[in-house]
């Protein structure tokens, strides 16, 4: 068609018109964060935890696998003889900032102690918050144990 | 091909090797690896794990490698589906019983069991029965157990009975219910016992001290050299973030073969103490201050300056004899500056009035390799099991291989080989050595050498001093040793005079155990009153250790060591001390003494911490790098030194690293030869002071600042405390209660 033509008629206008009448009846994808989330996968590699058996006691052994084959070098461990005479970690420091959320340290524990939870909402707001100790990665583990667990169960059968 | 050798073939090459020689041996040769958990190459063949079995050709079933002798024709192969087949088998076995714990086991990722389980083991167990447990059992402060890992490989049991002479740890029960142990309840105690921790293939004997502090892939391997005796023990320190976490032997055959003693293993855990002293301190008006290095090292020229400013002979230098050769040499080129001579490494000496005749550095006489050769060895005046745990290792092999070995002491210390004892008490040693080098005269047929013909007349010779010098006699290699206790006698001029005509007599080497991790590197830097670099004699002698201290100096040079505990006549030393103007302290620690008796202390690095050289016994150099970071503002004692150095205005002192200082140094000694034939003339006194034993025999672990403070080490039964330990299987009835418990 020729040019003119179809400036006068404002074809394109009316196509373009078309697609928006059509979107206003197709459903939304987009939601209202943060009062609407999206789901998420039982595998969604969120902020870290550790977590404890049901009788409170520490799960982790201070095997040092998962700062092993932590690739973004963000865990550092400590261990010694715990007051039980086990082994325990005496540090357990995570470098949020280094952490690429790779899940290779959830994959390589043998214990299920350090797990990563779908909390994805934390910021910080001075340096050195950005270190995960060991105390405030318990506190994380003891507060979401039942959702951890859970995840933890709905995966299951697909290991 | 000679009658000696056979041919064989593995895998289809073809080998030569010794008649008589095991099929592992050959392999291992060959570089053909065959897997192994009891087989070790210094321990005798016991074949009870089957991890080596090989398939041989008309052998009607696999064969152990480790106790099949090669015959001519054999036809052997490692990788054969039957020879595979069998090892699978065997290790399939293994794992029943060995719990799958290995995150927690400090053995992991070190484990020989985990590397051949991953070559040789399933992917799943079919096992589902119980499996075994074991209880543990206390061996002490040093070894820990987790005997349920036990694969029963036998290595520690043969390693006490073959190596240290005692059998500590033995087998009990059968079949599924053997357990390593004890017997009695007592731990490990021997000084070499840190052994078994290598050789347990699995993680059932572990180091105690290092138990879950860290994991064998993370840390950084750093060769080192034995800082607390003269052996000079090869080893590699294991560092983590920068601090020496556990020390592991490194193989060198004319050395320490793959051992190590208990003391250069476990010395590191005294490293990380309280008391590391971590900034220079400075005391101004009796008050302490922490200074930083410039203004530190300024008032210690500026002190030093002053010291001689009047004569050079008002300081006084004493110096650890295991402190390096580079830091030896900085201190005499400093001394050489300051125009004295006093300067000194023999602080547990007190006989100096032969110290003319000393060879221009102490050394065995003979290699360490070449001390288990030797046929007739006379030890006089040696704890030497305790002085120098790995050459009494290599005597012991002397004596196991048919030499005879005596001991001349004044109280008889256990030994767990074949030997003879002759009782010298302290006021008679001098008498008993000439009694014997008489009657190796009169055996011999000689007359009496003239420096002891005036002892002749007094002396009696009974069969005790006959069988001794027999023990030298007629031998083509045969070596007299002057021990620790020897050469701290205060008749020490005396003793080694008779020593050495008993030498002379009989035609055996005289040889010293030096003192220190560096006693001979000290004496070839020239860190002595009487002698130069090399051992040249000098014109102008200084005044040697107790002189210093009994005729008291205005100025005090201490390096590296701790005066009550590592001079003689401590005491007297820290008064001498007290009544100094200055004395600067270069230690690694800080104690209550050292505040009260210095006025200027300088942080310097442990052996750990520190570059350096040692010359060890037979006079090997051996350099090494730091391990460990140091302490706080700790530095490397060489590295102070050279500074304070060019303060001084010490000539070409501009190093820019150890290496340049050992070439300095190096360049100075010359080809300064072992060489101990004893020129003197001197005629020993039969009587004279005496002091008491404990004085004089210094307790294994007591020896220097570092393995002092180590924690694990003063737990042992030859740690702080009773000193002198002559039985080595502990005292008291708590030791030998047998356990009720089956």
């Amino acid at each position: 068609m020729l040019y003119p033509l179809k400036t006068f008629l404002m074809t394109e206008l009316v196509q373009g018109l078309r697609l928006t009448l059509k979107n206003l009846f197709v459903r939304k994808v987009t939601i209202k964060y943060p009062e609407e989330k999206t789901p998420k996968s039982p595998r969604f590699r969120g902020l870290h935890a550790l977590r404890r058996y049901p009788n409170g006691q520490e799960r982790c052994i201070a095997c040092k696998l998962c700062e092993a084959v932590c690739p973004a070098l963000a865990i550092t461990i400590e261990s010694d003889v715990g007051p039980d005479g086990t082994r325990r970690t005496s540090r357990y420091d995570i470098d949020l900032f280094k952490c690429i959320y790779c899940g290779f340290c959830e994959e390589a524990c043998p214990v299920d102690a350090i797990v990563e939870t779908d909390i994805h909402e934390f910021h910080m707001e001075t340096r050195g918050e950005n270190i995960m100790s060991k105390d405030k990665l318990l506190a994380v583990g003891d507060k979401y144990e039942k959702t951890i667990a859970a995840e933890k169960a709905a995966d299951a059968a697909y290991r | 091909m000679s009658d000696d050798t056979v041919k064989i073939e593995v895998n289809g090459v073809p080998l030569e090797a010794r008649k008589g020689q095991m099929l592992i041996e050959v392999t291992d040769a060959a570089d053909i690896y065959v897997p192994r958990f009891c087989y070790h190459s210094k321990l005798s063949v016991a074949a009870n794990c089957r991890m080596c079995l090989v398939e041989v050709e008309k052998a009607p079933k696999p064969l152990p490698a480790c106790a099949t002798p090669v015959t001519d024709g054999m036809k052997v192969f490692t990788r054969s589906q039957r020879a595979i087949s069998a090892q699978k088998a065997t290790m399939e076995f293994l794992l029943i019983n060995h719990p799958l714990d290995c995150p927690i086991c400090d053995q992991g990722g070190e484990c020989e069991l985990q590397d051949l389980a991953l070559g040789f083991g399933r992917g799943v167990s079919r096992y589902t029965e119980k499996k075994r447990v074991v209880k543990d059992q206390n061996l002490g402060p040093l070894v820990s157990t987790d005997m349920t890992r036990c694969i029963h490989c036998t290595r520690c049991v043969r390693f006490g009975a073959e190596i240290q002479g005692i059998q500590e740890l033995g087998t009990i029960g059968r079949t599924e219910n053997v357990v390593i142990s004890t017997y009695v309840e007592r731990g490990v105690q021997h000084e070499l016992s840190g052994n078994i921790i290598d050789l347990c293939p699995v993680g059932a004997l572990n180091n105690k001290p290092y138990r879950y502090s860290a994991r064998a892939w993370e840390m950084r391997s750093k060769p080192m050299i034995g800082a607390h005796d003269s052996v000079g023990s090869n080893m590699y320190g294991h560092v983590l973030r920068g601090r020496l976490k556990r020390v592991v032997p490194r193989d060198n055959e004319q050395i320490n073969e793959t051992w190590l003693s208990d003391r250069d293993r476990f010395s590191c855990h005294g490293i990380y103490t309280d008391d590391r002293l971590v900034t220079p301190m400075v005391k101004v008006d009796q008050e302490w201050a922490e200074v930083g290095w410039q203004e530190a090292l300024e008032t210690a020229a500026e002190a030093l300056r002053q010291s001689v400013a009047d004569e050079g002979d008002a300081l006084g230098m004493l110096v650890s004899p295991s402190s390096t050769l580079e830091e030896m040499y900085l201190l005499r080129r400093i001394a050489e500056r300051l125009g004295t001579r006093n300067v000194d490494h023999r602080l547990r000496r007190r006989d100096f009035r032969d110290q003319a005749a000393d060879p221009a550095f102490p050394s065995l006489g003979v290699g360490i390799e070449q001390l288990q050769l030797q046929q007739g060895v006379l030890v006089v005046g040696s704890n030497l099991r305790m002085e120098v745990p790995l050459l009494a290792h290599r005597v012991r092999l002397a004596a196991l291989d048919r030499a005879e070995v005596t001991f001349v002491n004044p109280i008889e210390y256990e030994y767990h080989f074949p030997h003879a004892y002759v009782d010298a008490p302290l006021d008679r040693s001098v008498r008993v050595l000439t009694a014997i080098a008489i009657a190796a005269a009169e055996e011999a047929g000689q007359s009496v050498p003239d420096a002891l013909r005036d002892a002749a007349a007094e002396v009696d010779v009974d069969a005790a001093h006959r069988a001794a010098a027999k023990t030298l006699l007629g031998k083509e290699r045969a070596l007299i040793l002057l021990g620790h206790i020897a050469q701290r006698h205060p008749q020490f001029s005396d003793l080694r005079a008779a020593a050495a005509a008993l030498a002379a007599i009989t035609g055996a080497r005289l040889g010293y155990v030096p003192e220190g991790a560096n006693g001979a590197g000290a004496a070839l830097a020239g860190l002595l009153p009487h002698r130069m670099a090399g051992g040249r004699p000098v014109d102008d002698e200084g005044l040697d250790v107790q002189r210093m201290i009994s005729s008291p100096r205005h100025a005090y040079v201490l390096y590296n060591l701790e005066p009550k505990d590592d001079i003689a006549n401590g005491e007297r030393a820290e008064q001498a001390l007290k009544s100094a103007d200055a004395v600067i302290c270069f230690t690694p620690y800080v104690t209550q003494e050292l505040l009260d008796s210095c006025t200027l202390l300088l942080p310097i690095g442990t052996f750990a911490e520190t570059q350096g050289t040692y010359v060890n016994a037979e006079g090997r150099r051996q350099s090494f790098g730091a391990a460990a970071d140091p302490v706080g503002e700790a530095r490397p004692g060489w590295r102070v030194l050279r500074v304070l150095a060019n303060l001084l205005g010490v000539e070409r002192s501009e190093y820019r690293s150890a290496g340049e200082v050992l070439d300095a140094v190096t360049a100075e000694i010359g080809d300064a030869q072992p060489d101990n034939v004893y020129r003197g003339l001197f005629e020993p006194a039969l009587d004279g002071e005496q002091v008491p034993l404990e004085e004089l025999d210094v307790p294994i672990y007591s020896v220097d600042a570092v393995v002092r403070r180590s924690l694990p080490l003063q737990m042992t039964v030859f740690g702080s405390g009773e000193g002198v330990d002559t039985a080595a299987s502990g005292t008291g009835e708590e030791t030998f209660r047998l356990t009720s418990a089956g």
